[in-house]
């Protein structure tokens, strides 16, 4: 019996050369900025969140300079501050949570559903257009003096005591919330309403799971931190008192209900990436994921019970200890989900036929940093240990190893996987593996020596520090510079490739999935006609059983 | 009146389908003001659990005598905006013109007699930041914070619910111009369902708002 | 830099042992599992390359045995982590019955401590090795947060309430304190030490610290004769830093030695030109007929008593009363 692999082949057939495909069918800016193309929309918000993503990167360059050394001497402790809050909101609210789900997602999902575009592409327009104005309230704000608050706007900090820019930021993340829950509300109308015909739930490709329950936790979480802001802007202009303790109110209210978001939403922070790789490495390890329904399912219960974990960010905050104990309980409890990710992506690749492509690269990348990320989760959340290493940099390097190293990885795999979709060319295989590679090392570099400053007890968010943490300090600047290299790499050959690469054709990776098996770039309704679907995702076969179709 | 050919939009297979997705978008959208307003009665659980006594003594405050008719003349308008989504169905212009007209002016309705509240209110010294006078209720050994406290949520709660019957009434209006150009047919009349939809659930919210803010005093209020 | 740099932090309470222990359980823990899970992806991307012969198989698509040995699996272990966690958060967390209260007030950007007799300071916290001290603390401002690495705790000092923490502390020495919540500008320098003494010194320190001492009524006329303008520890001062002076000898001027007792002091504030320090300018005016003799005592009783790095904070930017040397004393010594 030969074990070779079969190479799918494209069902399409080649289009011809002057092929109609979205990027051709109109020309002007207009055609553009009122688009109601989910593609066209992808493209629109993948510009704009890759221009946030300099500037936060911008920040926490700055950051990384002013630690170089322990006295605080480039910057006043003012700008420090106002540096890490806007590096943490930039990163957070304009890039990070939209990055998958907003550019790859918008771009993909309808096409693996087999549908002409989402449910509500009017709506979905509105959605980057709500962007953008958050995104120039935020940069308004950056240059009328930026904010000082880190972005969890504690008060009465936020309410009292800073003088600097916190409305503006607040309205500005405010409508930023609503761009992600009209984005989350048409993906689940889309995949409950829009699946092409025979496209059961559990024939669904794990990525449109992991947006699916993305979206859950958006529609569900993102109104709390609305409101939350609303209540504390009012604070903040009026002094209402809900959070003043002067005034009958309890600061720490506030904290529950900044983190009844926030921790749900750390989870749309990395479920976008899990679905990428669960495909990335499905195609080039040519297998179909290991224990398909158990990785769904596992988005699923990380969505939900995301929910119940908020009070680990209060270990030390004041709550009770009876709190503390059911919180660190159930924050183990929705470790277990990722776990089971984790063995299943590493159980894969066993008897596949793996290459070495990029977008794999960035998937193994993840696997392994996400891990590292995801168990230092559970050191914080062990009250012992937390009560030490809470507000240092440990959590620092917990949260970075997981949303960097996890989650950007993720998404530079789903960018160099799908962009010869998107953009009809290859990009430069060499380069890019260089950067993967780069980043990959800086990386490290960068976030490991805080593991280190954080159980010596160095606090996050300061401007100046005790001497004998310069040297690892030193080094995760060094570790940043190159990091920084690494993501200026891909910006320079991903434009490149545009215009000078040669063109991909409709399935360059061999996969399977719908969105493969049209045209590269696709057609304005994505499909000629509506495709049918017969079996399950991720039917790699070996070329015997392949020839025998 | 539109075809089925006009009103299909492209994404969609069939009306049936984009018929489906609406609905299901009305409800993903008023799953998201469930946890918005879900917050701030959070919010008013835990300070009413704390001063209890206060909330108690400020609540008597209120105009059940307004606020309880008003919740009639809400209730009336959900029945008619109900009848206006039947008669789109059936295809009545007259019925849904009338209806819709009629929720309107109920909604109008409610609007004012709030906004009278509201005039008595700042007129008592009652609201928080722009007119509020806090020695009655030190010296009935209140402490007039948490007095305060319990007006901001009063104010905050009944004012978003009011700037949510203000967005219902302006679709109204939007609706009533559509219906006057009978725009809906029994094919297709998915619009006045959402909008209905959206006008019910600002309704059940203020079911909630009236015992939470208005009778949590009564009873002591009969007993002395 | 790399002298003082260091990879575990120094263990200074009882509570930091069982910290450590179980810090080290998780790493030991997750290591293993980090490396296992490394080495698999590691392994099978190798020998599952494509084009390796013979053992691709692309069927095997899951196995209920397996999904649920590594979902049992790991939630056991997580159990533990539980459990260790918690039984060491409780300790952390309630303070014994017989610790000594000291309170704790936080404001941007200082910590100020009140010990039970009345003994004050400012970002400075002393302490008796081997006995349980238990912090009462509360914030004027906003959210700080009490920070003591080397006893492996902190809580959180919030506005409006009172937060305790407590700790055995079991090693001599000197620590870092640090406000490990963000509370604006200086969030950076609301620092400080925490130092643990011998039960018989730190009575010392709290006797020359009590109220109505003479060493604390000595510290008020030392600042109120702006002494500390010159005698400061920050920067190049006019004067010797006086920390740690009485009973040493001091080279003087031409040579001489001197040992600095009671009568030395006297001289040096009545007559400072009798005998100059040698490296500095004899520019420190004469304070006779300024100070009284009760006050030269209890100068002098709080000289005694000034420790390492107790000089308090120049905070007053006026100049130093310098008395420019007279001119029959020209090329004096020029530092
Ligand atoms: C994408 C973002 C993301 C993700 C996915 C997570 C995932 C997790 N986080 Fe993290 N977290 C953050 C982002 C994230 N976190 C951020 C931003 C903060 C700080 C916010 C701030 O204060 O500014 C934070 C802070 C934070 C805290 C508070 C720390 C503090 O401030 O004191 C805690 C405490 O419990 C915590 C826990 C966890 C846990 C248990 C997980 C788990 O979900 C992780 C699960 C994954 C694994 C466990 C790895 C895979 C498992 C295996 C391979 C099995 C191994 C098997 C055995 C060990 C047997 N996180
Ligand atoms: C969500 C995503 C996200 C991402 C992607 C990053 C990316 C990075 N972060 Fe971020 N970080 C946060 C989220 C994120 N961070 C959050 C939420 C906080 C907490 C904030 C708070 O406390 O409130 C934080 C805090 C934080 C701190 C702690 C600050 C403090 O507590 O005092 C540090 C310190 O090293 C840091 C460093 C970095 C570095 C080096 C990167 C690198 O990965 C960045 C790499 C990118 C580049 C290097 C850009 C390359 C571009 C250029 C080189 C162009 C330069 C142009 C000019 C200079 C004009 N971050
Ligand atoms: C204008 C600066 C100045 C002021 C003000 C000043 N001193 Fe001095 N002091 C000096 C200098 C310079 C010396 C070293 C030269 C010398 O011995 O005269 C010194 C020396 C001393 C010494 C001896 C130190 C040693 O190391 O041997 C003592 C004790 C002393 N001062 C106490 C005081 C007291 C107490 C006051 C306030 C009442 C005071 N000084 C105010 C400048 C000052
Ligand atoms: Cu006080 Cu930070
Ligand atoms: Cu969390």
């Amino acid at each position: 019996m030969s074990t070779a692999v079969a190479e799918p082949q494209a069902r399409a057939p080649e289009p011809a050369r002057a092929e109609r495909n979205y990027l051709n069918v109109s020309f002007g800016v207009m055609s553009w900025l009122f688009t109601r193309d989910h593609k066209r929309i992808a493209i629109l918000y993948l510009v704009s969140i890759t221009l946030m993503f300099f500037v936060g990167g911008a920040f926490a360059v700055l950051i990384r300079l002013e630690l170089m050394t322990p006295e605080g001497d480039l910057v006043q402790p003012e700008t420090y501050n106002k540096l890490f809050s806007m590096h943490g909101i930039i990163m957070v609210w304009f890039f990070l949570i939209p990055s998958i789900p907003a550019t790859i997602g918008n771009f993909v999902l309808p096409m693996m559903l087999g549908a002409k575009d989402l449910a509500f592409p009017r709506i979905n327009l509105a959605s980057w257009w709500l962007y953008i104005l958050a995104a120039l309230v935020m940069l308004w704000a950056v240059i009328h003096g930026g904010v000082d608050t880190g972005w969890t706007f504690y008060p009465p900090f936020s309410t009292d005591a800073t003088r600097t820019e916190v409305n503006a930021t607040v309205l500005s993340i405010f409508i930023a919330g609503f761009s992600s829950i009209f984005t989350a509300m048409n993906f689940i109308v889309t995949v409950h309403r829009m699946r092409a015909p025979g496209l059961t739930w559990f024939r669904l490709p794990l990525f449109v799971w992991s947006m699916y329950a993305t979206s859950l936790i958006l529609v569900l979480a993102t109104p709390v931190l609305a409101i939350t802001l609303v209540l504390l802007a009012l604070e903040r202009l009026f002094g209402v008192g809900i959070f003043d303790p002067k005034l009958g109110g309890d600061p720490v209210l506030f904290q529950h209900l900044f983190w009844f978001y926030s921790h749900p939403a750390v989870y749309v922070m990395i479920l976008p990436g899990m679905g990428v790789v669960s495909e990335v490495i499905s195609c080039f390890a040519r297998k179909p994921v290991f224990g398909y329904k158990f990785v769904a399912f596992a988005s699923l219960a990380i969505a939900l019970f995301g929910f119940l974990v908020w009070g680990h960010h209060l270990f030390v905050a004041g709550e009770s200890i009876y709190a503390a104990l059911v919180f660190s309980f159930l924050s183990y409890l929705v470790a277990v989900p990722s776990a089971i990710k984790v063995f299943n992506w590493t159980a894969t690749l066993y008897k596949g036929a793996v290459s070495y492509e990029t977008p794999m690269l960035y998937g193994l990348g993840f696997i392994g940093l996400f891990t590292i990320g995801g168990l230092t989760g559970l050191f914080v959340a062990a009250l012992g240990v937390d009560v030490h290493v809470t507000d240092t940099y440990f959590v620092v390097a917990h949260f970075h190893y997981i949303m960097v190293g996890g989650m950007v990885m993720g998404y530079m795999a789903a960018l160099h996987y799908w962009w010869p979709k998107m953009s009809g060319r290859m990009y430069p295989e060499g380069w890019a593996k260089l950067a993967a590679l780069i980043i990959f090392l800086g990386f490290n570099l960068t976030f490991f020596p805080q593991f280190v400053l954080g159980y010596l007890g160095m606090p996050r968010r300061y401007h100046a520090y005790a001497p004998e943490f310069q040297v690892l300090n030193v080094l995760s600047t060094a570790g940043a510079s190159i990091l920084g290299v690494g993501y200026i790499l891909p910006l320079i050959y991903l434009l490149w490739s545009l215009k000078y690469a040669p063109a991909a054709g409709p399935n360059p990776w061999g996969a399977t999935g719908l969105e493969w098996q049209t045209a590269s770039p696709p057609p304005p309704h994505n499909f000629p006609e509506t495709p049918v679907v017969t079996g399950p995702p991720y039917q790699y076969q070996l070329e015997e059983d392949a020839r025998a179709d | 009146m539109q075809t089925e050919h006009e009103v299909l939009q492209e994404q969609f297979e069939d009306l049936e389908q984009q018929h489906e997705a609406s609905t299901l978008g009305m409800w993903t959208f008023l799953a998201t003001e469930v946890l918005f307003f879900g917050v701030i009665f959070t919010g008013y659980t835990v300070y009413r659990l704390s001063y209890p006594e206060e909330f108690r003594r400020a609540s008597q405050h209120l105009y059940v005598t307004l606020g309880g008719p008003n919740t009639l003349v809400l209730i009336t308008s959900s029945l008619t905006m109900a009848l206006a989504v039947r008669g789109a169905q059936v295809g009545s212009r007259r019925t849904q013109l009338t209806c819709l007209a009629l929720t309107m002016l109920l909604g109008l309705i409610f609007l004012g007699v709030k906004f009278t509240e509201y005039y008595i209110e700042y007129r008592a010294a009652l609201i928080p930041v722009l007119r509020f006078d806090e020695t009655p209720w030190a010296q009935q050994g209140l402490e007039p914070a948490h007095v305060k406290l319990f007006f901001v949520f009063y104010f905050i709660m009944t004012g978003l619910h009011a700037v949510h019957m203000i967005i219902g009434i302006a679709l109204l209006g939007v609706l009533l111009v559509l219906a006057g150009r009978s725009w809906f047919s029994p094919v297709w009349y998915t619009p006045v369902e959402m909008v209905g939809l959206y006008w019910h659930f600002v309704d059940v919210i203020w079911i909630f708002l009236l015992p939470l803010l208005y009778l949590i005093g009564q009873q002591s209020l009969r007993m002395g | 830099m790399f002298a003082q740099m260091r990879l575990f932090p120094e263990r200074a309470s009882t509570m930091a042992d069982r910290v450590d222990a179980l810090f080290l359980f998780l790493l030991a823990v997750t290591g293993t599992m980090s490396i296992l899970i490394a080495l698999l992806v590691i392994w099978f991307a190798v020998r599952y390359r494509r084009g390796a012969r013979g053992r691709y198989d692309p069927r095997l698509k899951g196995s209920i045995l397996v999904e649920t040995l590594w979902t049992v699996g790991p939630l056991l272990v997580f159990l533990v982590m539980f459990f260790w966690g918690a039984s060491v958060y409780f300790r952390l967390y309630t303070s014994p019955e017989d610790a000594t209260d000291i309170y704790v007030v936080g404001k941007q950007w200082m910590w100020k401590i009140q010990h039970p007799d009345g003994q004050r300071e400012i970002n400075e916290l002393h302490v008796p090795v081997g006995q349980r001290i238990r912090l009462r603390m509360t914030s004027e401002d906003v959210i700080h947060s009490f920070f003591v690495p080397a006893f492996r705790t902190k809580h959180d000092v919030v506005p409006g309430r009172y937060s305790t923490l407590w700790f055995e502390p079991n090693r001599v020495g000197t620590y870092h304190l640090f406000c490990a919540e963000y509370c604006g500008t200086w969030h950076s320098r609301m620092i400080g030490s925490v130092v643990v003494m011998e039960p018989a010194q730190y009575q010392t320190w709290l006797d020359s610290h009590a109220e109505g001492s003479l060493a604390l009524e000595g510290r008020k006329i030392f600042l109120k004769y702006r002494c500390l303008s010159c005698h400061n520890t920050s920067g190049t001062p006019h004067g010797p830093p006086l920390e740690e002076l009485y009973g040493k000898l001091v080279l003087l001027e031409g040579g001489k030695r001197v040992t600095a007792d009671e009568d030395y002091i006297r001289e040096s504030i009545l007559q400072p030109k009798a005998k100059v320090v040698a490296g500095f300018r004899p520019i420190m005016p004469t304070f006779q007929g300024q100070v009284s003799e009760e006050e030269v005592l209890k100068l002098i009783a709080y000289i005694r008593s000034l420790g390492r790095g107790e000089t308090p904070p120049r905070v007053e930017e006026t100049p130093p009363p310098i008395q420019e040397p007279a001119a029959e004393s020209p090329g004096g010594p020029n530092p």
